[in-house]
């Protein structure tokens, strides 16, 4: 078969018909630039909407909680083993909340190859004072610049940085919500009551804002030492410790086994945020089928207009026919036609989709709850181009395919004797 | 032997909306450099015959030459091959690809052939209009030619591979008379000239009357032969 003079031909048969041929593309055009779009916003979305939680909550979460006892000293006692037992009025064991050996603990962990990186955290009660009024507080002392790599706590820097909290002794993150009530700004002083009695001034050497006003009216960040030292511990004294995995999908298991090993409460991040999984693959999903919609009713008017053309072409392809085109070279003469509208429509349907988010990307998004976002999120991947140009191939195939069968079964005398 | 065409007893029937039986048995023969027409009423089946004859219709009993090869039973793409390079077509409606240029509707078989290569073909092609006496449109559009210039772009087209006969389905029917004899003395010129054989149907006597063999038909079945 010489594709070469099918080609010519079809082309031949497009360009004597433009604005039908354009109109057709036009359809893949726009199936194909909107599935684009949906994409590439609904994945910047998600991912972005992800990044508001996932990023910045550890894979798996080691600290000590209060609670009662599971054995009660009766349990123990072989007398009544065996027996039923009723113990009214239990009350939690009053247990430290330290956890117990950390530093050691955490050198373990970093050590393990499963984890990206852990790093400890001291939880303090404070309250902040601004003349009379005491606000109520929580300070964490955090080891800033790690805590800035493994989950991006200065995307909720407003003012400031973390370097400076991190080489000022004396400096907090103060929560924006605590700043405005206060009437603080950077560079103030505020005075801090620990729940100790002791009262400390401290440096705001940055703002904090994480989009949720429960957290930022009341917390705010001090470095390690600064916490310890509210808490009147040594440095020893760790509350939580935060693990980062390399594999996100591992943390319910090892937070089990942790939790076993180091005799600790360990919660993973599937469970405590398992809303996010589900809502993004919803989001997912509707992209695909929004997108695939528009592709089939695209590819339905490719193969009405094909079949228009064919009707129309019936003398043409009784001529073909008659003079040696085989019934095969007939087929893929309109094949090709409706390849080519795809091709050409799908290749503008990239270039308006990457149009489109383009402009979406620069248009002005500013919300609170992510203050370091300016613009629209877009997510430019490649994935959706390649799988766009080859969607648009596939579903003219198919339009074209039908209405060529069409054409290749067509009997020339039938044509012929009908004049 | 020299028959360039030769068919023996093909018979066809329609089987819808009643069986009829269309052709009965026809038999003959057609020699190198041979001009026979082929006449009779509407409905005796000499349309019928022809697309028979040109390979396009595959559904009819009996044995059918070409050239002393049996094309009988042959598959399609075999049959699209022998009717690309063996037959030259002209119809009595001029077929051409209306969105193609003169030039390109004569070149489109020699192209599908692919032997030659393409100045070749144009070559050829523009030898062919030059032939015909209509060189001076080969870059028109066909749509835009006279129907008596149509029908000898479909005669150059028919000429493109050389074949070995052409069959023309009322090639004048359409045509006025002028028209008409300029496609008759370009068939005879051919048939004395190249040596080529021709098969025509025709309803027009005069036509007829001029060419080497008539074969008349009637009721499916050849009534007589009259040689000249």
């Amino acid at each position: 078969m010489d594709f070469k003079l099918l080609l010519s031909i079809s082309k031949t048969h497009l360009f004597s018909r433009k604005k039908q041929s354009l109109i057709a593309a036009l359809g893949v055009t726009f199936g194909i630039g909107t599935y684009i779009i949906m994409m590439s916003f609904m994945t910047g979305l998600n991912g972005l909407l992800d990044g508001l939680i996932l990023n910045r909550t550890p894979h798996i979460h080691l600290y000590n909680e209060m609670e009662p006892s599971i054995k009660q000293p009766l349990d123990l006692y072989l007398g009544y083993f065996g027996r039923e037992k009723i113990i009214r009025s239990i009350k939690p064991k009053n247990t430290q909340e330290r956890i117990h050996n950390a530093i050691p603990l955490l050198d373990f962990l970093n050590k393990q190859s499963y984890v990206r990186g852990a790093t400890a955290q001291v939880k303090a009660q404070a309250f902040y004072l601004g003349g009379s009024t005491q606000l109520n507080g929580v300070l964490i002392g955090i080891d800033a610049l790690r805590e800035g790599v493994l989950y991006n706590l200065d995307q909720y820097i407003v003012e400031g940085s973390l370097q400076e909290l991190d080489q000022s002794e004396n400096g907090i993150l103060l929560g924006a919500g605590v700043a405005k009530k206060l009437a603080l700004k950077i560079s103030d002083v505020v005075q801090i009551a620990s729940s100790k009695g002791d009262v400390l001034p401290l440096k705001i050497v940055g703002l904090y804002q994480s989009g949720m006003s429960e957290i930022d009216n009341v917390q705010s960040y001090v470095t390690l030492k600064m916490a310890q030292r509210l808490m009147a511990q040594k440095d020893n004294y760790i509350t939580d410790i935060n693990i980062k995995l390399f594999d996100m999908e591992k943390a319910p298991a090892l937070a089990k086994e942790m939790s076993e090993m180091f005799q600790i409460n360990a919660t993973d991040i599937q469970s405590a945020n398992a809303q996010f999984e589900t809502g993004s693959s919803i989001r997912t999903l509707i992209s695909y089928a929004v997108s695939i919609t528009l592709l089939i009713v695209a590819g339905f008017g490719i193969y009405n207009i094909l079949n228009m053309l064919i009707y129309e072409k019936m003398n043409d392809i009784a001529i073909l026919k008659a003079t040696g085109f085989s019934g095969q070279d007939v087929k893929w003469i309109f094949i090709s036609q409706a390849l080519i509208i795809g091709l050409f429509g799908g290749f503008l349907g990239l270039l308006l989709g990457y149009g489109v988010t383009a402009i979406i990307d620069r248009t002005p998004f500013e919300t609170e709850a992510l203050p370091t976002i300016k613009t629209y999120p877009i997510d430019y991947e490649l994935k959706y181009y390649v799988i766009g140009m080859v969607f648009a191939l596939i579903s003219t195939f198919f339009a074209g395919y039908f209405p060529s069968r069409k054409a290749e079964k067509i009997d020339p005398v039938d044509i012929i004797r009908g004049q | 032997m020299n028959s360039i065409l030769k068919t023996n007893t093909i018979s066809k029937s329609f089987l819808e909306p009643v069986e009829v039986q269309i052709l009965r048995e026809i038999s003959f023969e057609i020699e190198r450099g041979e001009f026979v027409s082929i006449m009779g009423k509407s409905g005796c089946g000499k349309s019928t015959l022809l697309y028979i004859l040109s390979t396009m219709d595959t559904e009819y009993t009996g044995e059918l030459f070409l050239d002393g090869k049996l094309i009988t039973g042959l598959s399609p793409n075999e049959l699209a091959k022998i009717r690309n390079e063996k037959i030259g077509f002209v119809f009595q409606f001029h077929y051409l690809l209306s969105e193609f240029t003169v030039l390109e509707n004569v070149m489109l078989p020699a192209k599908k052939r692919g032997v030659k290569s393409l100045q070749e073909i144009e070559s050829n092609a523009m030898e062919k209009l030059k032939l015909l006496g209509i060189a001076d449109q080969a870059l028109k559009l066909s749509s835009r030619i006279s129907g008596g210039q149509k029908q000898r772009v479909a005669i150059a087209r028919a000429l493109i591979n050389n074949p070995s006969i052409i069959m023309g389905d009322e090639p004048t029917g359409n045509l006025d008379s002028k028209n008409a004899d300029i496609v008759f003395s370009i068939f005879k010129e051919l048939s004395i000239e190249e040596n080529l054989s021709l098969l025509v149907v025709t309803h027009d006597e005069d036509f007829a009357n001029k060419t080497d063999r008539i074969i008349q038909m009637g009721d499916g079945m050849i009534i007589h032969t009259q040689k000249k």
